[in-house]
């Protein structure tokens, strides 16, 4: 498989993966507590959304907007998106910001969804509100990032495939456990998935303003390389500089 | 009845929606925005201007990599400084 392809298969796979874990969290939360069939409702309300924004927005940006302007667009987007997983992915690796705890944000639905009535007949408002924000919410992150790579590689379907594949995964995961998924090492997830997504965009924001990177797509894996090595020297720095509670200047 | 107008409805829905986005795809990282317009236009400048193409191609990852490590010193300064103000607050009697 070409190295390009791969790379965008493992960012858009990973990153979908780990908001499907997040929103399996809370949707699992609704159905314990108020019962499946709204909560399933809502699951797919909001993936019928999210599918409905991608099929309605990528081919237009394909068909209409030139590559090149595109280029620099998404590589931009994904620079900052990119940039801000890293980011928080960094931060959480040396504690200066709280790990995603699935069990307490478990636990927080649940007593929030408890305290409310629940009506004797009909769909439940209230867990169909909370299932359908939940993906929704998650999910819009994978449809920028589906739209971003995709559009850019000329590649939606495969990146939207990606995208679909990962839910299936951790939707059927999730039924075989039966519960919330809080041993999947999340933050380094993201973390990969920050060092794909700000890869890809130096690489087509740099290609949207001229630079000719050498060797073409084989320069992608090279960035991932470089900037993995980034992310590794940082979080060692920080964390021995936290540990030895050097102020910072 | 309700007594709020049309027009203000929209224009809270509009405040909202660009709340919305603006905290989804900006956050508390203004300043990475900003960076990546700047070394974005920094680049296009350097490949249209005759630079070197080894410093044209470099020189966005470097941006990126001083970019990243300028926000994770600003968190760490920040979360410094928090651990400061809690250090200096006297206890609650009660």
């Amino acid at each position: 498989m070409h190295s390009a392809t791969f790379v965008l298969l493992a960012s858009v796979f990973l990153a979908s993966s780990v908001e499907m874990v997040e929103a399996l969290t809370i949707v699992v939360a609704v159905g314990v507590t108020r019962g499946w069939r709204s909560a399933l409702e809502g699951v797919a309300a909001a993936l019928a959304t999210l599918v409905a924004l991608v099929v309605a927005i990528g081919p237009a940006l394909v068909h209409y907007v030139p590559l090149s302007g595109l280029r620099i667009a998404v590589g931009g987007l994904l620079l900052v998106f990119g940039m801000q997983w890293l980011r928080k992915a960094v931060l959480r690796a040396v504690g200066l910001k709280a790990k995603h705890d699935e069990d307490a944000i478990f636990s927080e639905h649940v007593a929030e969804l408890a305290a409310q009535q629940r009506p004797s007949t009909g769909r439940d408002s209230a867990a169909f509100a909370v299932a359908f924000k939940g993906v929704f919410l998650e999910g819009l992150e994978v449809v920028v990032i589906v739209l971003t790579l995709g559009v850019a590689d000329h590649r939606l379907g495969l990146a939207a495939a990606a995208a679909g594949a990962a839910v299936v995964v951790v939707a059927i995961v999730g039924a075989i456990v039966s519960r919330q998924l809080a041993g999947v090492p999340e933050n380094a997830m993201k973390m990969a998935v920050g060092l794909m997504l700000v890869s890809f965009g130096t690489f087509w924001s740099g290609e949207g303003v001229g630079v000719h990177w050498p060797g073409s797509e084989l320069a992608l894996p090279v960035l991932v390389a470089v900037y993995g090595v980034v992310a590794w020297v940082t979080v060692s720095v920080v964390g021995r500089e936290r540990r030895a509670g050097v102020e910072v200047a | 009845m309700s007594s709020v107008s049309p027009v203000s409805a929209f224009r809270r829905y509009v405040v909202a929606f660009g709340r919305f986005w603006w905290e989804f795809l900006i956050g508390d990282t203004p300043e990475l925005l900003v960076g990546a317009v700047l070394a974005v236009v920094v680049v296009a400048l350097f490949a249209h201007h005759g630079v070197a193409r080894a410093v044209t191609v470099a020189s966005l990852p470097v941006l990126v990599i001083a970019m990243l490590g300028a926000s994770v010193r600003r968190a760490q300064r920040a979360a410094a400084r928090t651990q400061r103000d809690a250090a200096a607050t006297p206890p609650n009697p009660t």
